[in-house]
């Protein structure tokens, strides 16, 4: 009888510890990133892998709520920008530790924004805090009160503390220690990373639970989106964050649930020539590219309806501006696409002198209109637009060739032997605020990639921009500011230095276990309430 | 003895070459230094010439090369900048699986290969001559990475793969080398003989085609090598070869470097071991 | 096998006739986009149905079986012909030519070759014809592709060398050039066969590869390669039977051109 006692005893326990592991293997969610991260230093992160370790893991004073797109506060209580907009002072949230232990303060505050505006860290988010030369003063008041104070005004200060992670001044672990709902447990180089439950993380839910309620987050290094597509729907992962308008449309055919469509993106997809007087090309291409009514006859024969119809299937659709009409107060409400017309094309090709000769266009020196498009390879839309850009300058006499590469020769090409005529690309854009992309349109900058690093504007309308841009840079009057970016997209839509091709759709992918998710058009369009996210007993059972 | 240390110092001298040239390569393509992150709208001037200054780690090729072999007379085999680990660690890792993968790969592929291959020419069949040849063709074409793609989605072993891969080229050689084989004289009158059919294989062909056979063992160490790429990639197996597609798209110099003096080396020794086994055979029949 | 061999040349004469004349036979041009029906399935306007853009497959096949059935056997024989001089004159001088092709043939093996294609699309002008462009790809392989087969065609000509065959040659005065063309290359000819079938479809599918370098066939014009380059985003979720026809047609013409010029009989 004991003994029968004991064994029961066993028995239980065994079933009771194997139900506990069981338990503790399924909670964990699963997803790919498409690439390794460049790095675990948030305050060094740039490309996209990077950033969904640091929105899982680093803890930042406020937070854009993906959906209201409000400010809403997490480490700091509340804040204050000054009216010069120069300063801002932080209340911080009493009794939270980082991951390790270590107790935070505005000292840590300090310490992080000491390190980010370091000019020699050369960090990109350090960059958008930079509007002029100067350093950066900290001032702290007692543990938990900071004022952080700029050398000049900077528009939008407060909403560019959603990107800064804390980073801990005295911690042993440094970067490694962290104040979000995971820390960086595990990393198999080139494989997976594995993030688990800060068990220090400050937020609990309404019925003061600890959050996050997931415990473990798995990584997967996958660059293949078909297999990744394969993988969800085998239950392996539990959501893409980032779908093409083929996959999802086959989603939405077999698992309607499992399809989500937020509307239309930030981002779009663009094509420019390239102006740099220096470039490596015929001077009768030069002089092609540069005239203002050969870019707009080329954006009148591209048909967009057709490129977000057929490329997209429908999940995109015609760009007008650098602003998304997603960014609702930015974007300028009264511009529209540029309409397909072949005619209004060869009207204004015959302005330049262009006439077409037995279906060829020629220029005034009788050469035949010819060029070529770089793209980036493996990239099927992109791909697939140039293809059907070739088709529509067909019809206007133009031979388009499309040429694609591997991205770092691309790169090379577009930035530093400007040996290519046009390129197509696209505009990853997560920032709403337009100050955010002064590096594209200063004719100055480096990314101004139609004719980067000009010494003086090389036109008119390039001046205007660089003068409409500074000046809303430098002034915090919100009304103001809307009509000098109004009237850069005005000039960019009427120049066209960029064709904008198409904006996509924010498309995405959740299996159905996974519960709270409610997909957005910003960055992380899935996960951006991570500490919400829940998954259902089914995942568990099969993993 | 003498043949010995010259057939070493001919193989150092290849490896100090192969290492080079891949180095060479690597350096001279466009694309070498090159950072997406430069198109990031963010960046001010400064961080921009600091990063492209940062990625421009060795514009001499030569100081480099000699840098990276005092650097790995002291067992360090160098940096990875794609994967942020030092060489030596990522391949201490990844190295078993992928002599996992071509191991089970080449088995495969010889098993079947030269089985279906003697079988066919043995047998006198053209049945199972058609039959094994069209099993090879289609296999030949189907690309690697569909292969791999369609074993993913049976959740089938990828190591599989790297053996459908290898056993269509190990089939058409051997098949044509032993077709050969079984039609000289010397084959024809011991048959004629009435010699049974596997000792004449044993006794009379495959002596003749040995050389050969173990020519293309050499080869075929290269040619799993190549295969083990997609399907380490696609299959998601970490091992050389999904390293090495990751080290190509960042232009990883140093872990390239190190890969390209790996494959040189197994090269090098397969076909070393396949000389060193032909040769007497050679010098037998002669 | 004769039956069988009948039916592979009439197969072959029957394919190369349709792709010939594919200008006639080809319902519509192969950059024709039928923006209307893309992805459409099989039907009396398109046999074959519309790939993404809404372009005819079918002529497409035709198309891409003319550029590809010219080419590929055209590398195919390059390769084969550098093995076959390189191999076999390592193999039939020996001691230092022997030695030193053999090290280049381990250096040839070995080499990241990815980044030499990637330079020479850099030294090419962007703006290709596509024919240009595919002819230089397949080029670039043929001069590429001889390694493997030089080593096994060197073993070859060794042994080849200790034969009867060539000691009963030298001994009735021949030597030197005429030895090695006249007795040595023609018995080498089973493993140049081997490499000559082994390339065929090897290079078809590296040349569907190259486009990520942007060497390889330009759009629109279609080749094989890049018809079979669909079926790597194959997945249980978007099967279609209609995207296994090239990847059928590339399996039966190789397997029949097998069948046609294979001499020797078991």
């Amino acid at each position: 009888m004991r003994r029968r006692l004991i064994l029961s005893f066993l028995l239980i326990a065994l079933l009771v510890n194997a139900a506990a592991v069981r338990a503790q293997a399924g909670n964990q969610l699963r997803f790919c990133l498409g690439s390794e991260p460049k790095t675990f230093d948030p305050l060094l992160v740039a490309d996209d892998a990077s950033e969904t370790v640091r929105y899982l893991t680093g803890g930042v004073l406020m937070r854009l709520n993906r959906r209201s797109q409000q400010l809403e506060p997490e480490l700091a209580t509340s804040w204050r920008v000054t009216q010069k907009g120069n300063a801002i002072t932080f209340m911080l949230r009493e009794n939270v530790r980082f991951s390790d232990g270590t107790s935070f303060s505005a000292e840590d505050v300090a310490y992080t924004m000491q390190r980010l505006m370091d000019p020699a860290l050369h960090s990109p988010t350090g960059d958008s805090f930079r509007s002029s030369d100067g350093k950066v003063l900290t001032q702290v008041a007692g543990k938990n009160r900071i004022t952080i104070t700029f050398s000049a005004p900077i528009v939008g200060l407060d909403k560019l503390f959603d990107q800064v992670a804390i980073v801990s001044a005295r911690s042993p672990q440094k970067e490694r220690a962290v104040l979000g709902p995971y820390y960086l447990a595990e990393n198999k180089a080139g494989s997976y990373l594995l993030l688990k439950r800060n068990s220090n993380y400050w937020k609990h839910d309404a019925a003061g639970r600890q959050l996050p309620y997931i415990d473990s987050v798995r990584l997967d290094i996958q660059q293949n989106r078909d297999i990744e597509m394969l993988r969800l729907t085998r239950g392996e992962i539990d959501f893409i964050n980032s779908l093409n308008g083929e996959y999802f449309d086959k989603l939405a055919a077999r698992a309607p649930q499992m399809a989500f469509d937020a509307g239309v993106s930030l981002d779009s997809e663009e094509m420019w020539f390239n102006l740099v007087p220096t470039a490596p090309l015929p001077d009768y291409k030069k002089a092609w590219f540069a005239s203002t009514n050969f870019r707009r006859a080329i954006s009148a024969s591209i048909h967009r309806d057709d490129l977000a119809r057929v490329v997209f299937r429908g999940h995109a659709r015609p760009a007008v501006s650098w602003i998304s009409p997603a960014n609702q107060f930015w974007f300028n409400q009264r511009l529209r696409p540029h309409a397909f017309d072949r005619n209004v094309a060869l009207q204004a090709l015959g302005q330049d002198g262009f006439r077409l000769q037995n279906g060829v266009l020629r220029d005034r020196g009788g050469h035949a209109v010819e060029f070529s498009v770089i793209t980036n390879a493996g990239n099927k839309d992109r791909e697939r637009m140039a293809t059907m850009i070739q088709q529509d300058l067909g019809g206007i006499g133009i031979r388009l060739n499309v040429v694609t590469l591997d991205f770092p020769s691309l790169i090379e090409r577009i930035t530093r032997s400007f040996n290519y005529e046009a390129c197509l690309l696209g505009l990853v854009n997560d920032d709403l605020d337009p100050n955010a992309q002064m590096n594209v349109w200063l004719s100055s900058a480096e990314n101004h990639q139609w004719n980067p690093s000009q010494k003086a504007p090389a036109t008119a309308w390039e001046a205007e921009i660089d003068g409409l841009m500074r000046a809303q840079a430098a002034s915090l009057d919100v009304k103001k500011r809307k009509q000098a970016i109004d009237r850069v997209q005005q000039i960019v839509w009427e120049q066209e230095p960029f064709i904008y091709l198409v904006n996509k759709d924010a498309l995405s992918a959740i299996s159905a276990g996974l519960h709270n998710a409610h997909p957005v058009v910003l960055r992380p369009q899935v996960y951006w309430n991570i500490d919400q996210l829940t998954l259902g007993t089914e995942v568990a059972r099969n993993r | 003895m003498r043949k010995l240390v010259k057939h070493a110092g001919r193989m150092v001298i290849v490896l100090l070459l192969g290492g080079f040239l891949g180095a060479t390569l690597v350096r001279i393509a466009p694309g070498y230094g090159v950072d997406e992150e430069e198109l990031d709208s963010r960046l001010s001037q400064e961080s921009l010439q600091a990063l492209r200054q940062s990625q421009v780690h060795d514009r001499n090729l030569a100081s480099f090369y000699l840098r990276y072999w005092a650097q790995l007379l002291h067992g360090n085999f160098g940096f990875s900048v794609a994967l942020h680990e030092p060489v030596r660690q990522l391949l201490a890792e990844r190295f078993p699986e992928t002599l996992k993968s071509i191991g089970m790969g080449l088995a495969i592929g010889w098993m079947f290969g030269l089985g279906l291959a003697t079988t066919a020419v043995m047998a006198r069949s053209s049945v199972i001559d058609v039959g094994a040849s069209l099993l090879a063709t289609i296999l030949l074409c189907i690309p690697a990475a569909v292969l791999a793609l369609l074993f993913v989605i049976a959740q089938a072993p990828g190591r599989l793969v790297i053996g459908l891969v290898v056993f269509p080229k190990i089939f058409h050689y051997a098949r044509n080398l032993l077709v050969r084989s079984v039609a000289l004289p010397h084959v024809l009158t011991a048959r004629a003989k009435g010699l049974g059919g596997l000792r004449v294989f044993v006794w009379h062909v495959l002596p003749v085609a040995a050389p050969q056979l173990f020519a293309l063992a050499g080869v075929s160490v290269c040619i799993a090598f190549a295969a083990a790429i997609p399907v380490e990639v696609l299959c998601d197996l970490p091992g050389i070869g999904q390293l090495a597609w990751k080290a190509a798209l960042s232009r990883d110099l140093e872990l390239l470097v190190n890969l390209t003096m790996i494959v040189t080396l197994i090269t090098l020794l397969a076909n070393s071991a396949a000389e060193l086994v032909a040769q007497p055979m050679r010098a037998g029949e002669v | 096998m004769k039956a069988f061999r009948v039916t592979a040349i009439l197969f072959l004469v029957v394919v190369s006739a349709t792709c010939l004349l594919a200008d006639f036979v080809a319902p519509a041009s192969y950059a024709q986009q039928f923006r209307d029906v893309p992805n459409a399935d099989c039907s009396s306007q398109h046999l074959l149905g519309t790939d993404d853009l809404g372009r005819d497959r079918f002529s497409r096949l035709l198309y891409g079986t003319r550029v590809s059935l010219l080419l590929a056997p055209a590398a195919a024989l390059l390769s084969s012909l550098l093995a076959a001089l390189i191999g076999g004159s390592a193999g039939f001088v020996g001691g230092w030519l022997e030695s030193c092709v053999m090290a280049a043939t381990d250096l040839f093996l070995s080499l990241p070759w990815l980044f030499l294609l990637i330079s020479v699309r850099a030294l090419l002008p962007l703006n290709v014809a596509p024919f240009t462009s595919v002819v230089i790809t397949f080029g670039m392989l043929g001069l590429l592709g001889w390694a493997g087969a030089a080593r096994v065609i060197c073993a070859d000509a060794r042994t080849l060398c200790g034969s009867d065959v060539v000691l009963l040659a030298r001994a009735s005065g021949s030597s030197g050039f005429r030895l090695l063309w006249r007795h040595v290359l023609p018995n080498l000819k089973p493993i140049l066969y081997a490499q000559f079938w082994i390339s065929i479809p090897v290079f078809i599918l590296a040349e569907a590869n190259l486009g990520i370098l942007g060497l390889g066939v330009a759009e629109p014009l279609p080749s094989w390669g890049s018809l079979l380059r669909e079926l790597e985003s194959f997945s249980a979720f978007n099967a279609h039977p209609r995207q296994f026809v090239p990847l059928i047609l590339l399996i039966t013409t190789v397997s029949c051109f097998h069948l046609a010029l294979q001499k020797e009989e078991l």
